[in-house]
């Protein structure tokens, strides 16, 4: 600790700091990036590099296509091999940021000669996207509350579960690159609002059309949005700043949207995006108010202000009235089924079954708000206030996106996706705060020699982030190093020098102002935050590693005599794959359609891209009612195979049995002869000896049960734990072909009609015979 | 050319029939090898000139008692016979490996079968006929009775011997001779159910006839009675199999075939039977001499085109052809109608047409694709009396126009191109202006 001259220490120190916190700030952010990333590998390290679950598959033969016949067959592609015999243009109905960035990608490195597989680049797509994530939240929170903030939020945002349970390596699903894009939407939205640049406004109108063609969920972005600005005009905030962040982003945003072809006319049909438009005109109006305000005089100006107000008021009304009528003459209102859920949220229960009957759809419960965002739950409230402390544009918009996303996240399970991102920010704004005023006020504590003045400017360092992981180790705190970690290693001794040297007038106020904690307080709340932390990061890693990270297409139990891995859908897929022929079709339940077609390359009936109710019904219908009149629809179809999944033998709950009620309710809702409570004992639905006749006689039952009996002599079921209502019978229009290993899937195939069509049986005294056939009553072409 | 023939059924089980290369060639639908199974083999010389007939026409018959220890129908897993004459109405079971399970699955592999009863049909004669949707009468001692339209050939009282007229109105099975004389009958009647669709009568009893047992007094309505009676029926299966049932095993009988008939209550005497020209012609029809239609050259491609596109788009024209030729005993002769009609399918049929013949087997049409996208089918669905069916499904995509199908600029739009281009031109105009015009 030299002695130099005053005024060049200062500046030269400021810059060094300045340069040094930039570099620390970069490495750290580099690190939470390979956090990220890293974190969302166990998947592939506990299991293998797959895609998981049900919707990647898809997303997976999408992008083989694209990599193997370019773009412009990709925007064309009429695929014939699902929802036979509609088929699907797939180039219309699907969001194509994921598959065209996986695509990027692939043919990036591809060109360079690095030849990874399709396959791999999507598996891995979910996690390098997290890391951008994880950079574009630090420099959204940076925008509202200063770099310290931002990494904090950053950090958290890297190993939050919630996201995590969408982005592991293998979840190759549109969310993964989505969340990314609204978080970076939302950034350059708040970075306008700050810099008032047009620059950012186009910038924004482009991440937003990104954030378009990769989810549905940018209807969240361009209701926000105009929800925030509506805010500020309404709180007294309007700016030029303001008019330049909203009012290019829907005039751009709404054409660029426009051109994708899923979303297409949408942009300006439906009720979801008026809110938007509603809000422009309104920023116009204000604007213009705002424009005459600075023409007039404040007395010119209220008369004015009665007259156009009346006469406006007269127009609105009109105009009102008439939009309300014509919105109010279409059957949903001009909204999607999906929207109208999350704005009801009993709309889709009541009319929708088959949006209710996806789990991902479903109300969350409290123990999963634990379990997504754990001790964030806490810290949000925290969060909050800090952002009343002051409130600015940014923060406010920060509070907003939370309280919306909150009550979206009560709504359906899957956005708890949504609120994930929010929590991060404001817990890592809370976080920061916090740290903020506990090791500041530690430091004033110090014997008077300290001072704390640049500390009070500086404090948001880059270091603050990387406390928490520093005195961890440090067991006992000491002052001096609670003090000295909190300002960040590479700065310390220039820093205290500086401190000695520059010492101010503002102190005596500085330290009343800000010394509000004893040391011992600041010292409990310093190692309380931490170990907060230290829990978070557990529960994150483990949830990474347990909870999370199971591809869903192989199971695995432990039991004591180690470890079972299930690997019965694979083995069925390839089964269909070598054992039928091509143009096969293959009849299940929606939920399996996308494995079978990418998996085994066979045509799917239904699949989970649900847009056509009434197929989904005719399958529901099929499956819930009795075998023949089963065949006669599945003929009617074309189909060859049937597929069920079974899990009675092993325990396997989320089994056709159990989603079996949906088909009937699907079925029902387009086939009035299924009735629900045909299927339903007292309420209850069961499929022991209790079980109704309808029930024990659909065709489900029968294909998930036939011979189940054999395995155990008693058919004990352990998915449902009891012995099921029948036991023994034959299948008259079905044959089974193929059984899985663990019997988890079951595969049929529909006999053919008979050759033969055989008369009455009058043969009393022809024994033989008639122990082989009983009951032809009449004619049956089925037989 | 009939050397060429006579060739080749000494050699093999399965016959190629060359045809002269002016029509179409092909192979014959059918081989030529019968197992005969007989009670006894006197049945053999009482029958002689129906089997004649059959070997006359070029058939191969195995006569094989229907009780012989060594009787089988295939080895290694192939058959060795084309088809089946089942003249053993009496016995209660086959030798060999051979039982009513190994005849039906004979059927249900495409084989024919000629099966005649009597009135001492056994259990087993009975089951193969019901698994063929033919009911025998119950009554084992039940034959068939018609006082009005018996023949009075023979001086018997019990009127069991009946000439019956009532034949199916089809050219195709019983041939386009006319058939003048009644056919003598003697046997047990059969029910069919009228709603199976696979079965024909081809001779049924007059309304006055009924199925009693002629020795006793009628004690209870029988249960069959009237034109409800089928003599003779045939049944063709879904896979085009040929059954022929008759409740008489004398129908074939040389007897029956040489006797003349005067029916009773008619003036006129005809020298000789019905029955000779009934059984050579339904026999033709039960060896697929007559009947057999094949649908071969399905081709479609789009009007102007020759080649043959995996997909097709919304309202694409395209042809479909197809070429239909029938068997006709000794060479594949192109079947002319009218009313083959050509479906494009999915799920229900959007184009149904007609198609033009060109009288040498060709059928073909040209229509527009519907302005629906989807998995389509080019269904023919033809099935005619006495024919075998002809039932034809490819599928074919149909998918919607490309982004660069659609029109690039509409008139109707030019207003509204005008007016942006406009826009465009008076703000550029207007920004000039405001930020220089100072």
């Amino acid at each position: 600790m030299a002695e130099v001259e005053a005024s060049t220490a200062a500046s030269g120190d400021d810059r060094l700091r300045k340069a040094s916190g930039g570099v620390l700030c970069a490495f750290t952010l580099l690190l939470i990036g390979v956090l990220a990333f890293s974190i969302r590998l166990f998947s592939v390290v506990k299991y293998e590099s797959v895609i998981h679950e049900f919707d990647p598959y898809f997303n997976y033969r999408v992008t083989q296509f694209l990599s193997k016949s370019g773009i412009y067959e990709f925007w064309n592609w009429f695929d014939d091999r699902t929802w036979y015999p509609l088929g699907r243009v797939i180039g219309g109905t699907v969001y194509p940021g994921l598959t065209l960035t996986a695509g990027t990608m692939w043919w990036l490195l591809n060109s360079i000669n690095i030849p990874l597989s399709v396959e791999t680049v999507c598996v891995f797509t979910a996690p390098i996207f997290s890391a951008n994530a994880s950079w574009a939240t630090y420099l959204l929170t940076k925008e509202a509350k200063g770099h310290g903030a931002g990494l904090m939020a950053a950090t958290i945002l890297a190993m939050v579960p919630s996201y995590i349970s969408r982005s592991v390596a293998g979840s190759y699903d549109n969310e993964a690159v989505a969340i990314f894009a609204l978080i970076f939407t939302f950034y350059l939205y708040v970075k306008t609002l700050n810099t008032g640049s047009l620059f950012y406004a186009t910038l924004n109108a482009l991440s937003y059309f990104y954030m378009v063609c990769s989810w549905g969920g940018y209807t969240f972005i361009i209701n926000l949005i105009p929800m925030h600005v509506l805010l500020c005009i309404i709180t007294g905030r309007y700016s030029s700043r303001l008019y330049i962040a909203y009012a290019p982003l829907v005039v751009l945003g709404t054409l660029l949207a426009a051109l994708v072809p899923v979303v297409g006319f949408n942009a300006v049909l439906t009720s979801e995006h008026f809110a938007s438009f509603l809000v422009f005109i309104i920023l116009h109006v204000v604007a213009l108010v705002y424009f005459i305000k600075g023409l007039l005089t404040p007395r010119l100006f209220k008369v004015a202000m009665t007259f156009v107000l009346t006469v406006g008021l007269a127009l609105c009304f009109a105009a009102v009235a008439i939009l309300v009528a014509l919105v109010a003459s279409s059957p949903t209102k001009g909204w999607s089924g999906r929207s109208l859920s999350l704005l009801d949220p009993t709309y889709a229960s009541k009319y929708i079954p088959i949006i209710a009957s996806v789990s991902e759809h479903q109300p969350p419960t409290w123990p999963s708000y634990f379990m997504d965002i754990n001790v964030l739950a806490f810290l949000v409230p925290a969060g909050i206030i800090s952002c009343f402390l002051p409130l600015s544009d940014a923060s406010s918009f920060l509070v907003l996106y939370l309280v919306t996303s909150v009550y979206f996240s009560g709504v359906m399970v899957r956005l708890m996706l949504v609120l994930a991102p929010a929590a991060c920010i404001l817990s890592g704004i809370a976080l920061s705060e916090a740290f903020n005023v506990l090791t500041r006020s530690m430091k004033f504590q110090r014997p008077r020699s300290d001072d704390g003045l640049p500390a009070a400017e500086d404090i948001i360092t880059p270091g603050t982030s990387s406390t928490a992981a520093t005195i961890v180790k440090s067991g006992n705190i000491t002052k001096e190093k609670t003090e000295n970690v909190s300002k960040g290693r590479p700065s310390k001794k220039n820093r205290k020098e500086k401190e000695w040297v520059g010492s101010s007038p503002v102190r005596p106020d500085m330290e009343e102002k800000l010394c509000v904690l004893p040391a011992e307080a600041s010292a409990m709340g310093i190692l309380f935050l931490i170990i907060l932390c230290g829990l978070y990061v557990v529960h994150c890693v483990w949830a990474a590693a347990e909870a999370y990270s199971a591809p869903s297409i192989v199971l695995t139990s432990r039991s004591h005599e180690g470890l079972h891995v299930f690997d019965d859908f694979r083995e069925s897929y390839a089964w269909l794959r070598h054992n039928t022929e091509v143009d096969d079709k293959v009849a299940s339940w929606w939920d399996y359609g996308y494995q079978t077609t990418a998996m085994a390359n066979r045509t799917v009936i239904v699949d989970n891209n649900t847009w056509n109710n009434t197929h989904i019904a005719t399958v529901g219908t099929a499956m819930s009612s009795p075998e023949k009149a089963a065949w006669e629809i599945f003929n009617s179809l074309d189909v060859k195979y049937v597929l069920v999944v079974f899990g009675g033998l092993i325990g396997y709950p989320s089994d056709d049995i159990n989603k079996f009620l949906w088909m009937v309710r699907i079925g029902g809702g387009e086939f009035p002869h299924i009735k629900e409570e045909d299927y339903l004992r007292d309420g209850n639905y069961r499929v022991d000896a209790q079980g109704t006749p309808t029930m024990l006689n659909c065709l489900m039952y029968k294909l998930c049960y036939y011979r189940f009996v054999e395995t155990d002599g008693k058919g004990f079921d352990r998915a449902r734990r009891y012995e099921i209502g029948r036991k023994h019978f034959k299948l008259t229009h079905f044959e089974e072909v193929f059984t899985t290993h663990n019997w988890m899937v079951r595969i049929y195939k529909l006999k053919p009609q008979k050759n033969r069509i055989r008369g009455k049986l009058k043969l009393k005294s022809s024994s033989k015979a008639s122990s082989m056939r009983k009951g032809a009553g009449k004619k049956n072409p089925w037989q | 050319m009939a050397a060429l023939r006579l060739l080749l059924l000494l050699a093999a089980a399965m016959l190629l029939v060359v045809a002269s290369r002016g029509d179409a060639s092909g192979a014959a639908p059918r081989g030529r090898k019968l197992l005969v199974l007989v009670d006894d083999l006197a049945v053999r010389s009482s029958h002689s000139a129906f089997f004649g007939s059959l070997q006359a026409r070029g058939l191969d018959l195995e006569f094989r008692l229907a009780d012989d220890p060594k009787l089988s129908l295939h080895r290694y897993g192939q058959y060795l016979y084309d088809g089946l004459v089942l003249f053993a109405p009496s016995t209660p079971r086959f030798g060999g490996s051979v039982d009513q399970n190994a005849v039906l699955e004979f059927i249900d592999a495409g084989h024919d079968m000629i099966l005649a009863a009597d009135s001492s049909a056994s259990d087993l004669i009975r089951g193969i006929a019901t698994e063929c949707g033919i009911e025998f009468d119950e009554d084992p001692e039940a034959m068939v009775i018609d006082h009005i339209n018996y023949a009075s050939t023979e001086v018997e009282g019990d009127h069991t011997l009946i000439a019956g007229d009532d034949l199916i109105q089809s050219d195709v099975i019983l041939g386009s001779k006319k058939i003048e004389a009644p056919v003598l009958f003697r046997g047990i009647g059969h029910a069919v159910n009228p709603s199976n669709s696979l079965v024909l009568k081809v001779l049924s009893a007059s309304p006055s006839a009924y199925s009693a047992n002629p020795k006793t007094k009628l004690a209870s309505p029988p249960s069959l009675t009237g034109s409800g009676i089928s003599l003779v029926s045939i049944m063709q299966a879904r896979n085009n199999a040929r059954v022929l049932i008759s409740g008489s095993l004398d129908l074939f009988s040389n007897r029956l075939l040489k006797s003349g008939v005067k029916k009773a209550g008619s003036k006129t005497r005809h020298e000789k039977s019905g029955n000779e020209q009934f059984v050579t012609e339904t026999s033709k029809w039960v060896f697929h001499e007559r009947g057999h239609l094949k649908a071969v050259n399905v081709a479609h491609h789009k009007v102007g085109e020759t080649n043959e596109p995996s997909m097709y788009r919304i309202n694409d024209d395209l042809e479909y052809s197809v070429e239909i030729y029938e068997w006709s005993g000794t060479s594949w002769k192109p079947y002319v109608a009218d009313d083959v009609q050509i479906q494009f399918y999915m799920m229900s049929p959007y184009v149904l047409k007609n198609m033009s013949t060109d009288k040498k087997g060709l059928y073909s049409t040209s229509f527009k694709v519907p302005d629906v996208y989807g998995v389509f089918q080019f269904k023919v669905e033809y099935q005619r009396l006495g024919y075998t069916g002809v039932s034809l499904a490819k599928q074919i995509p149909v998918r919607p126009y490309r982004h660069n199908e659609y029109e690039r600029f509409i008139t109707s739009a030019y207003p509204y191109y005008a007016a942006s281009f406009s826009t465009m031109g008076a703000f550029f105009i207007f920004s000039f202006a405001y930020l220089y015009h100072k």
